[in-house]
């Protein structure tokens, strides 16, 4: 008889101790080996950055690790808040481009038939098979002062001394945009692609024109493809360093050229560290923005 | 008769090399529910379509109101549509859909407001104003459709097999609602379906297509009770088709041949030697133990089939063809196997001419 009540108390300690087991295995284990990747190859790495920003540079270049804030201070100083400056304005002026350029494209495409579409869609690929420094090199030889663009130009008269477009911003901004085009087209494509022409053919028959039917259908609709582009354009723009590097001539800075002298060259870590902490803390507000923003689209249902 | 609202006048429309409408003339009257009825890919979505503006006619003329659209744009036409996948504007609650024509046209908000209301009153929904399209039920969504394309106070209403995506029971409900609508706001529906049970009970005219062509114009009881061609009986209800000959006219009653027997009908207009079909209605059709007189169709008890209000027979005829058979109940002495042979009275057949098409 005493078996029984020993017997069920058992079971529930048995019970119990899987509960605890179950609740203590945490969620990001679960998840299994895509979490083991993220933490050593994407976690691990960012933090050792952000641990290294917070340290003091050697006589020699090397990191002495000792806790300073002498790296954030140097990006108060006036010259570094220039280059940002400049950064952000240029990737901007690239987003909006890319997104200007990228938005009818995608649009195009998206009303083709789905094997010319993917046929299009190629095209925008394949440049990027070819070498990135070929590619980027390939710019300079077009636009240097005796290139074809220069020689065209004068041979129209519409100038008469070659214009200087090498090592210059605008150009830094072009190569920026032939860059990142392709991943302002494929988001914008796929969320432009997935718009039901039903609606268009809805909206036309309640009397809107072509353009109201884009402004109050179309373009809210496709706003998470836009924002998407935003995000795959701007933070790269913000980062990348070989397109300022080469279009540049290392006489425009980016911070990305910043960031790459520090660790390269000019050998001081935990400087290069705190600019990159900074764009990552700029994503992360893009980021967080983003998921914001679509959290208030789906909130306005109640 | 009401005046003719929409025109079509040799309206035909090729997609590539495939004419899908064919030489189309109809008038379409202010007032009536005229449905377009034929099995998919007969052009019935595609006529709509070119009243609506979507889809440009090859050749031909459309007439909206006594004036040419083909020339117009979807939202210069005064026609509005209820499409089949309902295309609510996902973005936007129930209230800023319903108001979206009137936004359009920039109407001011107070009557909006207004109009909007009455819309969702009519069609039962006024609770749900500040609701998404992807919170409603089918059902829901589909008067929401209604609603929108009704504020703009249309002449027309094209609907598109509008209740297509929904369960039977409520397919049924909403169509005694549309019905109801229709001539409560007294306008024009146009409306598409495959479905010939929907067009039969909505409709006041029917135009029954196939393969682009109209076979038949005419109110439900004239098309189901007077098809004139084999297609058109053989699509609206069910029906035993016979391909016959005619043996004898005398008066009315026409004595036919066929290769699964002889049998007869009345009509008139059909001459001796004639090939002509035969149809009846499963449930016309009678069997006995010997050969009516002018009769002689033997036929064997292949199985039976249980549906609710009837029970159908499946007869196997001896030119290897299917007649089926429909009663309330079931003949307690009849078997699978059992040798029988049918008739009908003649009446309640009906002679079609052979189509030359």
């Amino acid at each position: 008889m005493s078996k029984q009540p020993s017997g069920t108390s058992d079971l529930q300690a048995i019970r119990r101790k899987r509960d605890m087991r179950r609740k203590t295995i945490p969620a990001l284990a679960q998840a299994g080996p895509v979490s083991i990747w993220m933490i050593l190859f994407v976690t691990l790495p960012m933090l050792f950055i952000i641990y290294i920003s917070f340290m003091s540079r050697g006589v020699f270049g090397d990191v002495v690790y000792q806790f300073s804030l002498e790296s954030y201070q140097t990006l108060l100083d006036a010259t570094y808040f220039k280059v940002i400056l400049k950064s952000l304005k240029a990737a901007l002026l690239t987003t909006v481009l890319c997104l200007g350029l990228g938005y009818p494209f995608a649009y195009y495409i998206a009303r083709k038939p789905p094997e010319v579409a993917s046929r299009l869609i190629m095209l925008i690929m394949i440049p990027f098979w070819t070498n990135s420094l070929m590619r980027l090199n390939s710019w300079l030889l077009l636009f240097q002062t005796s290139g074809p663009v220069n020689n065209f130009l004068q041979w129209t008269g519409l100038v008469d001394r070659p214009i200087t477009f090498i090592y210059t911003d605008g150009l830094v901004v072009l190569g920026l945009i032939t860059n990142m085009l392709p991943f302002a087209v494929l988001p914008l494509y796929s969320s432009i692609e997935k718009l039901q022409k039903s609606l268009l053919e809805a909206s036309a028959d309640l009397g809107a024109t072509p353009s109201q039917t884009f402004f109050k259908v179309t373009l809210p609709l496709t706003f998470p493809g836009i924002f998407s582009a935003i995000i795959l354009v701007f933070i790269p723009s913000l980062g990348i360093y070989t397109v300022s590097d080469i279009l540049g001539g290392g006489k425009v800075l980016y911070i990305g050229n910043i960031i790459k002298n520090q660790f390269g060259s000019i050998r001081n870590w935990p400087l290069g560290a705190a600019l990159s902490v900074l764009l990552l803390v700029i994503t992360g507000l893009l980021i967080f923005i983003y998921t914001r923003f679509a959290k208030i689209e789906d909130m306005e249902v109640v | 008769m009401a005046e003719s609202i929409v025109s079509l006048i040799d309206v035909e429309k090729r997609f590539g090399s495939n004419l899908v409408v064919r030489k189309m003339n109809m008038e379409i009257y202010e007032g009536e529910f005229l449905t377009l009825l034929g099995p998919s890919g007969c052009g019935k979505t595609t006529t709509l379509r070119m009243i609506a503006g979507f889809e440009d006619a090859t050749s031909g003329i459309i007439k909206v109101q006594g004036e040419r659209v083909e020339n117009k744009e979807p939202y210069q036409r005064d026609v509005n549509t209820v499409f089949q996948n309902y295309a609510l504007f996902p973005h936007m609650t129930v209230f800023d859909n319903v108001a979206y024509g009137l936004t359009i046209k920039k109407v001011p908000k107070d009557e909006i407001r207004q109009r909007v209301a009455e819309m969702l009153e009519l069609v039962q929904l006024t609770d749900y104003e500040r609701r998404k399209p992807d919170e409603l039920s089918g059902g829901q969504k589909q008067r929401v459709a209604i609603a929108r394309a009704l504020i703009n106070r249309p002449k027309v209403l094209l609907l598109d097999e509008p209740l297509g995506a929904l369960d039977l029971k409520l397919r049924k409900q909403m169509q005694i609602e549309l019905k109801r609508l229709q001539k409560k706001l007294g306008i024009t529906f146009v409306y598409v379906t495959h479905d010939q049970e929907e067009a039969l009970t909505m409709s006041d005219r029917i135009a029954v297509m196939n393969a682009g062509v109209i076979e038949q114009l005419g109110t439900p009881m004239e098309i189901y009770d007077h098809p004139l061609t084999r297609f058109v009986a053989g699509f609206i209800g069910e029906s035993n088709i016979f391909d016959g000959t005619v043996t004898a006219v005398e008066g009315d009653l026409l004595r036919v041949d066929t290769p699964a027997g002889k049998l007869l009908t009345r009509g008139s207009g059909f001459a001796v030697g004639e090939e002509m079909h035969v149809s009846i209605r499963p449930e016309y059709l009678e069997a006995g133990e010997r050969n009516a007189d002018g009769f002689d169709l033997p036929a064997r008890i292949k199985d039976f089939t249980y549906m609710g209000t009837v029970v159908k027979t499946a007869l196997d005829m001896a030119d290897g063809t299917e007649l089926k058979l429909s009663r309330f109940e079931q003949d307690a002495n009849a078997h699978e196997g059992d040798k029988v042979y049918l008739s009908w009275r003649p009446e309640k057949s009906v002679p079609i001419k052979k189509s030359h098409t």
